[in-house]
């Protein structure tokens, strides 16, 4: 499998409204996570949304962020974590 | 501004009511249907496109309707748009419906 990230890697999720249906929450785009694992390639449900066959494969991350990095306010214990599901063309590397 | 069912973080949202409740005989049967049409021997609603069909929902009716009504509301929806049924055909089945409730 083909992967443009891989565990570890420092990663931002795309800011991106497109017009179309896509599985990346709002309250997650801008943010600066890192890759936990790779489930996995599967279909894009952003065109098997419409109809289409979903290819090619897209990979899918899982993605871990500090919860204090998400949310402005955030007030409880600093080590708490969000882990989400991220597929490739929204993720972009983050330079150290 | 996200769209009504990108709700994660929503200032005011409040808590999310996580009572549990019976499904009614027509909550059960609209999952049952939603099983048939994206069974792999038929493929004709996939969960994506159901997703995208809710999603498409006016903000309104996204908030006012339940769960289910969700549901029945984008099958409907994607049942027209893919030709299996016609609006005319579904709202005459549903008035028979109303029909024999009554007797």
């Amino acid at each position: 499998m083909d992967t443009r990230f891989q565990p570890g890697d420092t990663v931002r999720v795309r800011v991106d409204s497109p017009p179309h249906h896509f599985r990346t929450p709002v309250y997650i785009q801008g943010k600066v996570g890192r890759v936990a694992a790779i489930h996995g390639e599967f279909r894009n449900p952003e065109t098997l949304a419409y109809g289409g066959d979903g290819l090619p494969r897209q990979p899918l991350y899982l993605v871990h962020f500090a919860q204090s990095d998400v949310w402005g306010q955030y007030d409880a214990a600093t080590r708490d974590t969000l882990f989400i599901d991220i597929y490739e063309p929204w993720l972009e590397p983050v330079e150290h | 501004m996200p769209q009504v069912h990108d709700r994660g973080g929503w200032p005011g949202a409040g808590p999310i009511n996580q009572a549990g409740h019976d499904l009614s005989m027509w909550e059960q049967r609209t999952d049952a249907l939603l099983v048939l049409l994206s069974s792999p021997t038929k493929q004709l609603i996939r969960v994506d496109e159901l997703r995208r069909a809710i999603e498409s929902l006016p903000p309104d009716a996204y908030e006012k309707l339940s769960y289910y009504e969700r549901w029945i509301s984008a099958i409907e929806t994607l049942l027209v748009e893919k030709g299996v049924l016609t609006k005319e055909e579904i709202d005459r089945k549903a008035d028979e419906g109303k029909v024999t409730s009554n007797e």
